[in-house]
């Protein structure tokens, strides 16, 4: 409706958008969402890592188009067609890199996404559904990319399915039930790689999408969170926008496109110079074929998924069960859903806060760092210790936010944004 | 407890002595643009390599076209099956036999670089020594009791342990292997043998991923590209964000 009387006086041009508008939404939802959504105007480096995040996500919706069209389920030839794929496939090494490289720089995006989030206090009313729209996203990109990691049918894929699934069979009554229902089988085998490879192409990326979307939507509700922390909404000029408000189009598009070219650089020099990263995005011991009589002298999960799996190791088998270890690394990802409510601050923004939760956010990064190094060794010498400290700050960051943020010394909040990038 | 039982291993066996320690590898230095090399490396895999040794994951023609190798040499003289250029190099070798004959299947090589890395192939092949409690007479430094007759022996000879005595506190002595000396003569000296080595482990640094090589010299153009991007879209954002205060 606002689009026909928006146009009324426009060029011969518009004719096809407004028999498009009088059907769809389309002018409406361009201008709610991007030329009439008003973000702030100070957003910082940080605030780029959402964007690149959903050029990730389609990156590896396309490229995993592709790659489906030449791997073969199966794990008598899944091993083969991932060569076949990088050998006599048009580009296909290209494409597999992009998805190799694109799993690890999702995960990089997202985590420091998520720091954005704890530093600005993203989380915080009344962006509460946005912060667990984000973490189910997370939640799913970790299924995600675990199965994901099955599919090339490497000895480290099978392996790293045969202990992640067992870690099911310690829950006491239904454990062995459910670790055979999972895979299908007694142990890891085609019928498991059959059914992740349908949860890696079909179900998880459906539901991803689903859930990016309602992740964007409930932002656009209720408007972006920035570096100080501050609604604009609550300073309106006499047309009605925020007073620190500028529309994202044009001015966050051309802004992010920078953010992409600084992202593409990085991603591309992986891509083209070192696709393995050192061993870090792809594993060299995943380069032979899975062999189930023959266990790896590690093993170990890619790095993005190393600080939880130290968080595993570092609780030790008590009662005669294993249990314990999978309940601590599950509570790991399940606390963060409770930020929004963990966070006492009368200030959203670092800016603002004390001392105390600085030093908390950073010990925070430390042992979440800290955590992945020791995921990545075998438990001996310094690293279980190392780990166990490391757990006992990611819970202690979380748990005890609800009193460190109440007694915080707090800064004054300015009323108006500081400055811009 | 297992330290003990390593120790009590290597003294009774000097063929796992290896197990107690690990002999840092050797440096292989190649070059995967150094094409000479890569011609040599296929050259001796088809004569040294391939008969027990499969490269299933790539064609003949593919190999032949990337290293310059016109077609009716590489029929002459590097196809000894009766496998057509479009084929997969497949040794052949029959699996079950294979396994009757060394108790273990040879395994492919086509990601072997990629697997265990460049500079463990370079120093698996200088690392065989005469061991005589084996069943072919040799061992490895570097991947003790293999499983492996020393098909190279006539190039570089055989090659003797090296052992150290070392006494623990606790009294316990023991022997570990910390290296190989050379034996009997071969047909090639030292250079010509560390040369043939380096060309192998090039040639399977290349079939582990045939396009490295280009896809390096790609990247040069992309990353050129991306950052006259940057500029570009730097300037975009400047030019908007004037108006911002």
């Amino acid at each position: 409706m606002s689009a026909s009387s928006d146009s009324a006086g426009g060029t011969e041009g518009r004719g096809l958008i407004n028999w498009i508008d009088q059907r769809f939404p389309l002018t409406s939802l361009w201008k709610e969402h991007l030329a009439e959504y008003y973000a702030p105007k100070n957003f910082n480096f940080w605030y780029f890592f959402g964007s690149l995040a959903l050029l990730v996500l389609v990156n590896q919706i396309v490229t995993g188009i592709f790659l489906t069209m030449n791997y073969k389920p199966s794990a008598a030839e899944a091993f083969a067609s991932i060569q076949y794929i990088m050998n006599d496939v048009e580009w296909g090494w290209l494409i597999r890199y992009m998805h190799t490289t694109g799993a690890s720089a999702f995960f990089i995006v997202v985590y420091l996404h998520m720091f954005r989030g704890l530093m600005y206090g993203s989380a915080r009313k009344p962006r509460e559904l946005i912060w667990i729209f984000g973490c189910l996203i997370f939640l799913l990109l970790m299924a995600e990319a675990f199965m994901g990691y099955v599919l090339p049918w490497g000895n480290m894929s099978f392996w790293g399915a045969q202990v992640i699934t067992s870690l099911f069979g310690s829950l006491p009554v239904v454990g062995s039930t459910l670790v055979e229902w999972i895979r299908g089988d007694y142990v890891i085998a085609d019928a498991t790689l059959n059914r992740f490879f349908a949860l890696h192409v079909a179900a998880l990326p459906l539901a991803l999408v689903f859930l990016v979307i309602a992740h964007v939507m409930a932002l656009h509700e209720v408007g972006s969170n920035n570096p100080d922390g501050i609604e604009i909404k609550k300073l309106k000029g006499k047309d009605g926008h925020p007073l620190d408000g500028i529309p994202f189009h044009p001015y966050y598009t051309v802004k992010d496109m920078v953010g992409v070219a600084g992202f593409l650089l990085l991603f591309c020099g992986v891509i083209f110079f070192e696709p393995t990263f050192g061993g870090l995005f792809l594993e060299s011991a995943n380069y032979t074929p899975a062999n189930p009589l023959q266990t790896p002298p590690d093993i170990t999960p890619v790095w993005y998924f190393t600080p939880f799996y130290a968080m595993l190791r570092a609780v030790p088998s008590f009662a005669g069960t294993q249990v314990w270890g999978v309940l601590v690394m599950g509570s790991a990802v399940v606390i963060l859903f409770f930020v929004p409510w963990l966070d006492r601050s009368p200030a959203k923004s670092i800016r603002y806060k004390g001392p105390i939760y600085k030093i908390a956010l950073a010990l925070f990064v430390v042992a979440f760092v800290t955590l992945g190094v020791c995921g990545m060794h075998p438990p001996a010498g310094i690293y279980p210790l190392l780990a166990r400290v490391g757990t006992a700050i990611y819970f202690a960051f979380f748990l005890l936010m609800p009193w460190y943020t109440k007694i915080d010394r707090v800064k004054p909040v300015p009323e108006r944004v500081t400055g811009h990038a | 407890m297992l330290k003990r039982i390593l120790l009590i291993a290597a003294i009774l066996l000097p063929g796992a002595a290896a197990l107690a320690q690990e002999v840092p590898l050797l440096h292989a230095d190649t070059n995967i643009n150094d094409l000479q090399s890569l011609q040599r490396g296929a050259r001796d895999f088809m004569n040294y390599c391939s008969g027990c040794h499969s490269l299933r994951y790539i064609r003949y023609e593919r190999m032949a076209t990337d290293l310059h190798i016109p077609l009716p040499l590489l029929k002459k003289n590097l196809m000894y099956t009766s496998s057509k250029p479009l084929d997969h190099i497949v040794s052949a070798m029959p699996g079950d036999d294979a396994v009757t004959w060394f108790g273990n299947q040879p395994p492919d090589l086509t990601l072997m670089a990629r697997y265990m890395g460049v500079d463990y192939i370079y120093s698996f092949l200088k690392g065989f020594y005469a061991d005589h409690t084996r069943l072919w007479g040799v061992n490895n430094l570097y991947k003790p009791n293999v499983a492996m007759p020393f098909v190279l022996a006539s190039l570089q000879g055989v090659q003797k342990p090296v052992y150290k005595s070392e006494t623990d506190p606790s009294g316990h002595a023991s022997m570990t292997l910390v290296g190989v000396e050379p034996g009997t003569q071969g047909s090639m000296t030292p250079e010509e043998y560390d040369r043939f080595v380096r060309d192998l482990a090039n040639f399977l640094d290349y079939t582990a991923e045939p396009i490295k090589a280009k896809r390096e010299s790609m990247g040069v153009f992309v990353t050129l590209f991306l950052l006259v991007f940057f500029v570009f879209a730097y300037l975009l954002k400047k030019e908007y964000w004037k108006d911002v205060h």
